[in-house]
Formats: structure tokens, sequence, C-alpha cells
């Protein structure tokens, strides 16, 4: 069973984040770039399919600057077969990236995607959703927990509810949430083995889709300094303050 | 509770823009692999694992410290788990032989990784620390069956290793050691005899530890002629070369000491035990001498990662803590009082901080590129790099560590009282630290070998080889107004540092306590000279940025106002040096014994 996952070139987590002057956009200009952490557990889920027998062959997938070789590469050390990246100016929109991923899928032919829920930059959450529908394949989102029993795969999701369980039928897409898995660290001899492995490059038109843009980016805001907290000396004081001040609670 | 962030942005700054790794790998036979972008990758991981890992283990380690009971040490929690981890990451095998189980990296790239380790978690890092200076010994003396049986394990880090010279009665002058090798009838040794302060000398954090001892044989001549070494091991290799029957050596006790509670401290009663000799008979000081500066360096490191951990908390402090207005009036009237980096004082002490870790820094990586130099390159290169190698190497083991403690000093009084709580670590990092300027040779031990051996033992060569590099990046840079400030004074301290060797050798003809008298202030003169060359290049390094409109500004911008706080605050220092060191053995010889304190 091949599996293949998609990954994300997104400013490091640690990084605190800032405004460009011009409000145009987040500054990344001379930030560290790391890979999303929903993408990270991805990767680690599909290896353990590959370390378990499950999975014959991990293929990782980037789109963007050439620069995101470098978590093409993170996630070969991970253990991950090969990369494809499809070279993009800029980050392309979800809708696009969706498209994109969709073509790679129809040539590679996985039986399993593993993409993050999200990624930690535009906290969209809607690529892998995308993806199902362009591929009419069943989705199980924000997954817990990953069984593949013969031709289906049991996904366990994070509701607002609590967890519920599905089974699909494969091939099929599954989204990771935090609890999913533990990523390991990569080890020295797999950093160096990482470099040796294939990595395709591949454009938009090669694989032929257009680009385009459906969303428009007006202005961007850091958010609000907080505020210095009180302390209040009793349940009393903090359940007038919330109705009276805050006004987050109403009646009595 | 303090933190580590792994100084990423100054690392590469001084592997890209300063020093020039990718072309040192490229022109090294052996060091193809070390490709940018492959060296990047390693760091970062590395980064990640000494952040995640290590870090969250120095306070708790500290408070726990090590467990004796009946023979066996327990070490910290968290430790022994952390220890696997960096063995299934291969990390131990970085920089060492292919043929022996290695990733063959260059040494550089080690010592970069062993920043990360060392500053995320020093009593950790000594471990695998004491292990390498064992696979060190190893790889040059070893012969390959022993290579073979010991170095493989060392590598792939299932075993670890230390280093057992000091006695009781003899800690600096080895000449005096006791303990015996006699031989047995199969070509082994039993060894007898007692060592003292042996780190890591037991643990529960590998299968099997690798001893490398300094013993007598019975025929030795007296003194450090007389040294030989041997390799034993706690548990004798069975028959399929696993840790097999318990070797006749035992750790007797630990020490309760000021700091690095989370690295056992050992007293080793070796009762006969059975040892391999390592390299020929007697001349066990020479073949520790070989590989004496990589572990020097290694020690140079932990005043670097002392400055680097001090910095970095004690920044985040500052910024948070409000205590009175800045002298011009409030900066952050909004708050009930400032926040105390806008006083003066408390600039200087987190810039001293600053300019020792980075400049620190800046020395240790290039001496490292010297090390890669001495096993890589031949002919001339290879001869030049252990000349200078064997100059800077006691400057960076006793200046860096002396500052390193100044700055961990500093870090604690930026706290104010909290500083000297617990809970903040910030005395921890002062405890920890103060141990780099005694093990490994003492300040004034690395000040004698400086100036005796070094340097007057040559007449003054080795000096040169250093000097002259100086000399050629100040000619060079001179025609550069905005370098002026800091290439003038450069070049007229280098040329004071000849005249000083000068005048200290000739008082030294009629009266060897001369150099004695001199030796620490001659080093720590050195220091900040030598910090000074690579404070000016970085200032220049970052000049060429600013002009080429590369990279982050306010980093590089940064670069040149810490190089002018380094000129103009640091570096004079250097004047009261020149006058204690050329005043003279008499001041210090003269008072009788008895008279200090007089009764
Ligand atoms: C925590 C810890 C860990 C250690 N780990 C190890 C280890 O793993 N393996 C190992 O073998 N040893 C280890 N040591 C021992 C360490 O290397 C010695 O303590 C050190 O070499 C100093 O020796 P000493 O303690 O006998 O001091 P001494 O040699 O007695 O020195 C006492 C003082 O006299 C000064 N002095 C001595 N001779 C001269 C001179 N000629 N001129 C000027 N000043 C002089 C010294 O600088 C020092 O200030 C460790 C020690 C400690 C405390
Ligand atoms: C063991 C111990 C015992 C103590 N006993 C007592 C006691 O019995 N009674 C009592 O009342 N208190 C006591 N203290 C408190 C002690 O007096 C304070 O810790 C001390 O006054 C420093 O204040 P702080 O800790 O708030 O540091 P801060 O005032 O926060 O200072 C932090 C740093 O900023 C510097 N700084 C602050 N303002 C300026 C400025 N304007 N310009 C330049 N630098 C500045 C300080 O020098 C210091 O380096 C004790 C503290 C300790 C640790």
């Amino acid at each position: 069973m091949k599996v293949l996952v998609a990954v994300k070139r997104v400013i490091d987590y640690n990084v605190k984040v800032r405004v460009k002057s011009d409000h145009t956009d987040v500054d990344l200009a001379n930030v560290k770039m790391a890979l999303n952490p929903f993408c990270e557990i991805a990767v680690e889920e599909a290896v353990r399919l590959k370390e378990a027998g499950t999975a014959s062959e991990v293929v990782v997938v980037s789109i963007g600057p050439k620069a995101c070789q470098e978590q093409i590469r993170t996630a070969l050390a991970l253990g991950a077969d090969r990369g494809i990246q499809i070279e993009t100016d800029t980050m392309p929109e979800s809708l696009n990236v969706a498209k994109l991923l969709a073509k790679v899928v129809e040539a590679e032919q996985p039986q399993l995607v593993i993409l993050g829920k999200q990624s930690i930059d535009a906290d969209n959450n809607q690529t892998g959703q995308m993806l199902g529908a362009l591929l009419d394949l069943p989705q199980g989102t924000f997954a817990s927990d990953v069984k593949v029993a013969g031709d289906k795969v049991n996904v366990t999701r994070e509701v607002d509810g609590g967890l519920q369980t599905l089974a699909l039928n494969l091939p099929a897409i599954v989204t990771t949430d935090l609890r999913l898995n533990e990523p390991r660290y990569a080890s020295l001899p797999n950093i160096m083995k990482a470099k040796k492995k294939p990595l395709e490059v591949k454009t938009p038109t090669d694989l032929g889709v257009e680009l385009k843009s459906h969303t428009r980016l007006l202005n961007v805001t850091p958010p609000a300094e907080r505020q210095a907290g009180i302390r209040v000396s009793s349940v009393d004081e903090l359940v007038d303050k919330l109705k009276n001040e805050a006004k987050v609670l109403r009646g009595g | 509770m303090p933190e580590y962030k792994a100084p990423l942005k100054d690392i590469h700054f001084v592997l890209n823009d300063l020093l020039a790794f990718d072309l040192h790998y490229r022109a090294l036979p052996g060091c193809e692999d070390a490709t940018p972008d492959m060296v990047s990758a390693i760091i970062e991981e590395g980064a990640r694992f000494a952040e995640r890992v290590l870090a969250p283990l120095n306070q708790t380690g500290d408070k726990e410290g090590c467990q004796f009971d009946n023979g066996n040490v327990r070490t910290p929690t968290g430790f022994r788990e952390a220890y696997q981890q960096y063995v299934e990451g291969g990390w131990p095998s970085l920089s060492h032989d292919a043929e022996w189980g290695g990733q063959g990296l260059p040494d550089s790239l080690g010592m970069v990784i062993n920043e990360l380790t060392s500053t995320a978690n020093w009593s950790w890092s000594m471990y695998p620390g004491l292990s390498h200076g064992a696979m060190n010994t190893l790889e040059e003396h070893g012969t390959d069956e022993q290579k073979q049986t010991y170095l493989t394990k060392l590598v792939s880090g299932e075993w670890t290793g230390t280093m057992c010279l000091t006695e009781p009665h003899c800690g600096t002058d080895l000449g005096l050691l006791r303990t015996r090798a006699e031989p047995n009838a199969d070509g082994s040794y039993a060894i007898s005899g007692t060592k003292i302060f042996i780190s890591a000398g037991e643990h529960d954090m590998a299968d099997n530890i690798v001893h490398i001892v300094l013993a007598r044989l019975p025929d030795a001549p007296e003194g450090t002629k007389g040294i030989s070494l041997f390799i034993v091991p706690k548990h004798l290799p069975d028959a399929n070369g696993a840790a097999g029957e318990r070797n006749a050596v035992s750790c007797g006790s630990i020490e309760h000491k000021m700091g690095i509670h989370g690295n056992a401290t050992c007293v080793m009663n070796f009762d006969g035990a059975t040892g391999y000799l390592i390299g020929p008979p007697n001349k066990g000081l020479n073949c520790m001498f070989t590989f004496m500066n990589t572990a020097r360096l290694g020690t140079a490191l932990q005043g670097l990662a002392h400055s680097e951990w001090g910095l970095q908390n004690s920044l985040t402090y500052a910024r948070e803590r409000l205590q009175m207005r800045a002298l011009n009036g409030p900066a952050a009237p909004e708050k009930s009082a400032d926040p105390i980096i806008v006083h003066p004082e408390v600039r200087k002490m987190l810039l001293t901080q600053k300019a020792f870790a980075e400049g620190g820094r800046a020395l240790i990586y290039y001496c490292s590129m010297l090390v890669d130099m001495t096993k890589h390159a031949d002919g001339e290169t290879r001869a030049n790099a252990d000349t200078q190698l064997a100059l800077l190497t006691p400057i960076a083991k006793a200046f860096l560590t002396e500052v390193g403690f100044e700055s961990a000093n500093h870090a604690l009084q930026v706290y104010g009282g909290h500083g000297y709580i617990s809970e903040w670590g910030m005395e921890q990092n002062v405890r920890d630290c103060r141990i780099s300027m005694l093990y490994e040779g003492t300040t004034q031990i690395q000040a004698l070998d400086l100036l005796g051996r070094k340097v007057l033992m040559t007449q003054g060569e080795t000096l040169k080889s250093f000097t002259r590099v100086v000399h050629k990046f100040c000619q060079a840079a001179e025609e550069d107004p905005k370098l002026r400030a800091f290439t003038g004074p450069l070049a007229k301290l280098n040329r004071e540092w000849g005249d000083l060797t000068q005048q200290i050798g000739m008082k030294a003809m009629m009266n060897r306590e001369e150099v004695g008298a001199a030796s620490v202030d001659y080093l720590m003169y050195s220091g900040y000279v030598t910090l000074a060359y690579f404070w000016a290049r970085m200032a220049q390094a970052a000049q060429l940025k600013l002009a080429a409109g590369e990279g982050d500004a306010a980093f590089y911008r940064a670069k040149l106002t810490t190089a002018r706080f380094y000129f103009e605050r640091i570096l004079p220092r250097t004047r009261g040096l020149v006058e204690t060191m050329l005043s003279g053995a008499s001041n210090l010889m003269e008072l009788p014994e008895d008279q200090f304190v007089p009764e």
C-alpha cells in the first residue's frame, strides 16, 4: 500500500510572529521556518504504517518555492521514501493546493492520503476536505487514531461531542489531529540518508493546473495587546464583574 | 523555570558569514558530505533535541542529583531515557570514522552539536563528552582489535567511557601517580589503585563503561616518563563482544559537590582489575597529549554554554522585571515602573554576557576548524593549524571559562535577589560553571602551559602563528574607514602582545619565577586580544552584509554595536593586565609564608 503525505513549510511555532509594517502580510523575512506540526504528525503516522508492514512506500509532497525542499528533506529524514515538490512562486491558497494534490493522487494512486488537519500559519482547516471533494474519496478528519484493516481504514475522530470512529473504504483521505501520535526525532544517519533519496520537482503546468486566486488578503493586523489582569477578592465580585463589566454573563 | 532556545541565527552567522564553513568543508578531503543544507538539517535536529529533551532536565537534574547505593549510581530522573534517545538518534557517532560505525562528519560540526547539548544541560552532556575522550584515545592509539571491541560500542553509544587520571595525592602533577599495572600471563595487566573525581565513572545509562586509566608498569621510570595507558572495562567483553563478566573495578562513593549534580563524580577502586595496554609502554602521557586539545576545547565550550544560558534567561527577566524609572524619564509610563533593561548598568551586564557568548562561539568554532585541518589536511596547512591550535587551546580553555563564570555571575545579578534563589536557576548556572576553571587543567596550569611551554619555549614562534593572522587581517581591513575603530586598536594590541612576551622572556632568563608570576595575567590579556580579533572580524562580516543589503539588517547592526561595546568597555581591561603582568615576581614571592596570616 502506498501512502501519500502532504507537508507544508510554515513559520516555526517558536517564532514570535510579526506583521509587516505596511500590513500586507506576516513578515517572513529572516524568520525560522519549519515543517507544519500537523504535517509532521501525518508523516509520523505514515512512517509507522510502513514500519508495521502495512504501507510499502511513503511519498511526501510539498507545494511552494524551492525552500520547501527543506521540509521535504525533513520528512525524508523522518522515514518517508521519496519526495515531490510542486514549484510555485508563493504559497498558493487551499483550493489550488487541493487541485494540485488531486493531480498527484491521480498519478501516484495511493491507497491513503494523510494531511495535517490545518497549517499553523493560516489555520484554514480545509485542504483535506477540498481534496476529498475533488477526488470524491471518503475522508476522516481530525484523526486521533488510524487503523488499516483490509480494504478499510478505521479512523477515530476528535469531534466536539467526544470521539467518533468511522470505517472508510480505501483509498481514503485522513487529516491528523494533535493526539494522533508523537513525532519522533530524526536520527543522524537518516538525516544523511535523506539527502540521497529521490526528490522530483514539478510545476503546476506539468500537472495541468492553472492557479487561480479566489480570495484576496486585504489587511493583516496583529492582535490587540493583552491588558493586565486584575485580582478579585471573592466569587461574588467575579460574578459581578463578569455581568456588569465584561458583560459576558446575563440575568441572575 | 529557565529556558533554552538554540541560538541558530548566531550559529549560522559564525558558520556562514564569519568562517565560511562551506568553503572549509569543500577544501577538506573526507568532509564532502557536510554540504550546507546537510549541516543545517543536522544542526536543526540537534537543536530540537537539546531544547526539548535536554533543557527540561537541567534544573530537575540539579535538584535530584545522583544517588549512590552500594556501588551503583542512579542518575537523575530522565537522564537515562534522554541518553537512549541520543543513542537512537545516532549522535555519538557523528564525527567518528565510518570504519568503526561513525558518520565520518567533521569534528567542527560535532562541536556545534556539542554546544547545543552542553548549553541545554551541561551535567548530562558530560556523559557523552567523556565517551568522546575515550573514543579519541582508542582512535589514535588502539589496535584494530581494541577498536573492534571497544571503539565500535562507544561510537554506537551502547557503552560510555571515562578518563581516569586523578588520584588522591595528584591532580595537576600526574608524575606522582601510583596506580600499578602488573603483567598477567595472557598479556593483559592487573590494575590496582584508587582514582578519584572520575566523571561518569559509574551510572545507569549504559550496559558497560570503558575506563581509560593511567597507571605505572612495574619497571617504569619515575615521574611523567613512566606512565602508561590502559583500557579497563567495567564488564569484560564476552565471546560475542557483549558486556560479560564483571571486572574488579568498582565505584567506592560519589562526591557531594558545588555544582554539576547530575553528573556522577566517582571514587574508582581498581583491585587487580583486568586491563589492556593502549599505545607504547611508558608513553601514556604523550599519547594523551595528542588529543588533549580537543578535550580542552570541550571544556572551553562550558564557558560559552553558561554564558549563553545566563544571557538568554537574564535577558528575558530584564525585559519583564519592572523596577525604578529610566534616568531620562519613564520608558513605559503605563506601567508601575520601567523594565530594568532600561538601566545602563543592567545593559552593561547583559552586553558583557553577549560579548563573551558570541565572541566565545567565534573562537571555539575557529579552533574546531583548526582541529579539522589537523585531521584532514596535510603539509603546511596541517602544521600551521597544529601550531595555532597549540596556542589557542589554553587561551580558549582558561579565558572562556573565567569569563564564562563572570557572565554567569552577571546573569545572577540581573535577577536581583531572585538570582540567589534556586527556583530561578541562575545560582545553579553559577555553581555548574565553577568547575570549568578547575578540571582539564586549572586556569593556573593553562597559563603556565601558554606562556611557558607554548610561547617562550618556542621563542615566540607559536605566538607568531596567530599574531600573523591578526596582522594580516588588520592590514587588509586598514583602508576601510568603518572598521578603523576596530582594526586600529587591534593592530596596536597585537604588536604589544609580542613586546610583552619579549619583556617577560628577558626577565625569565634571570628568574624562572617571572614566568609563573606573569602567567595568568598574560593568559587573560591574550584572551582579550584574541576575542578582539574575532569581534573585529564579526564587525567586518556584518558590515559586508549591511553594505550588500543582504539578510537581517537589525541583526548585523547589533553585531556592530556589540563589537563597539567590546572594544570600548571590555578591551581596556588589558591596560590593567599589562601593568600587573610586568610588575615582577617579587611582589608575590617576598612575603614569608608565616606572614600570610600573622600569628
Ligand atoms: C567535579 C570534578 C570532575 C572531575 N573529573 C575528572 C575526570 O573525569 N578524570 C580525572 O582524571 N580527573 C577529574 N577531575 C580532577 C581534576 O582534573 C583535578 O581536580 C584538577 O586537575 C586539579 O587537580 P587537584 O584537584 O589535585 O588540584 P591541585 O593539583 O592540588 O591544585 C591545587 C591548586 O594549586 C594550583 N597549582 C598546582 N600546581 C601549580 C603550579 N605548578 N603553578 C601554579 N599553580 C599550581 C592549582 O591551579 C590549584 O589552584 C575532576 C575534578 C572535579 C572536581
Ligand atoms: C537571601 C536573601 C535575604 C534577604 N533578606 C531580606 C530581609 O531581611 N528584608 C528585606 O526586606 N529584604 C530582604 N531581601 C531582599 C533584598 O534586599 C532584595 O532582593 C534586593 O534589594 C534586590 O531587590 P530585588 O531582588 O527586587 O531586585 P531588583 O530590584 O528587581 O533588581 C534586579 C536587578 O536590576 C538592577 N537594578 C534595579 N534598578 C536599577 C536601576 N535603577 N539602575 C541600575 N540597576 C538597577 C539591580 O541592581 C539588580 O541587578 C533578601 C533577599 C535575599 C535573596
